[in-house]
């Protein structure tokens, strides 16, 4: 186990894991392949490592990594 | 209604010209019920680190609603982070509007004019539609329209203050020089505010906590949107000059010998 950083908080992670399980865990919700629902619904979701956006379409196939600083965000009231 | 034309913007055409914030609400089921009552299509949203608690509910509530969402940049202070804001939005909502927000301090909110220029340059070129929140600034506004924003919002005062338009000669100034929808952002504190807006010749107006934090949020929401489509019918209808003296609206022609 290593450590990431997600949202500005330390947080373990395993070999292996993929951007996909690290957004299923947080949100709790299904994500299919392609980085949509698998429910059906949006997500509304978005994901920056280390300061770069990952579009969904690539969260299947980018592994989580020892060290990564990742950014977990969503639309909150306000303006 | 005759007059109650559609707000385009973007090739978009909008029935409503109230653009809502969601800011300062204390509930999201009170804030739905505002939304509802103030009859907006166009509804801004803050992008935060994703919790819990809080989850998609936001965005759920504006797509069930049939709103459509305007991300925003709040809480930039640089170019830099408003552009990745702004990538972070268009990816999470699927939008490529934007309302830039790039501030100078946390205590007055107001806008940089550096800094916007620069993030609305880069967010052309990125191919964002930029709703630009600025000074209420002639020249600026100006130069963002040339830079290719798809609106200009100046401020009619600080974020939050509820001062009204501190300055109706520049908003006019802006309207009559822009080639882009103006939408009046920010000041807003009452009813007769946002109508006045109007009346100036803005294409919309766009405000949260004048609503969020009133005492009745509902029955406030209800109050703008009267008064954004009575502000635009007397924008249209063209009021009556201003004049030294006063002007029988009775004729003395017939008045009987008494």
């Amino acid at each position: 186990m290593a450590a990431i950083t997600l949202n500005g908080a330390a947080r373990a992670h395993s070999d292996g894991q993929m951007l996909t399980d690290l957004v299923e865990e947080v949100t709790g919700r299904r994500i299919a392949p392609d980085g949509s629902p698998a429910d059906g619904r949006r997500l509304g979701v978005a994901v920056a490592l280390n300061a770069e956006v990952v579009p969904r379409s690539r969260w299947a196939s980018t592994p989580v990594a020892a060290g990564d600083d990742i950014e977990i965000v969503t639309a909150v009231q306000g303006g | 209604m005759a007059g109650n034309d559609p707000f385009v913007i973007d090739g978009v055409a909008l029935e409503s010209r109230l653009i809502m914030g969601t800011g300062g609400a204390p509930s999201l089921d009170g804030l739905g019920a505002a939304l509802l009552a103030s009859g907006t299509e166009l509804t801004t949203v803050a992008m935060r680190r994703y919790s819990p608690e809080v989850g998609g509910s936001l965005f759920q509530l504006l797509l069930d609603s049939g709103i459509r969402v305007l991300p925003n940049t709040a809480g930039c202070f640089t170019a830099r982070e408003a552009v990745m804001t702004a990538e972070l939005a268009r990816e999470a909502l699927e939008t490529d509007w934007v309302k830039l927000e790039v501030i100078a301090d946390e205590h007055t909110l107001l806008p940089d004019a550096v800094e916007l220029v620069d993030a609305t340059e880069r967010l052309v070129n990125k191919g964002f539609k930029v709703f630009a929140y600025t000074n209420d600034d002639p020249v600026l506004a100006r130069r963002l329209e040339q830079l290719g924003a798809v609106a200009v919002m100046p401020l009619g005062a600080p974020i939050g203050t509820g001062l009204g338009i501190l300055n109706p000669h520049n908003i006019e100034l802006i309207v009559s020089r822009a080639e882009v929808p103006v939408v009046l952002d920010a000041g807003i504190g009452t009813a007769s505010d946002a109508a006045l807006a109007m009346e100036l010749g803005c294409d919309a107006v766009l405000l949260a906590t004048a609503v969020t934090r009133a005492q009745d949020p509902v029955m406030m929401a209800e109050a703008f949107k009267h008064a954004v489509a009575a502000g635009r019918l007397a924008s249209k209808a063209g009021r009556i000059p201003r004049r030294e003296h006063a002007l029988a609206s009775s004729s003395m022609e017939g008045r009987p010998d008494l």
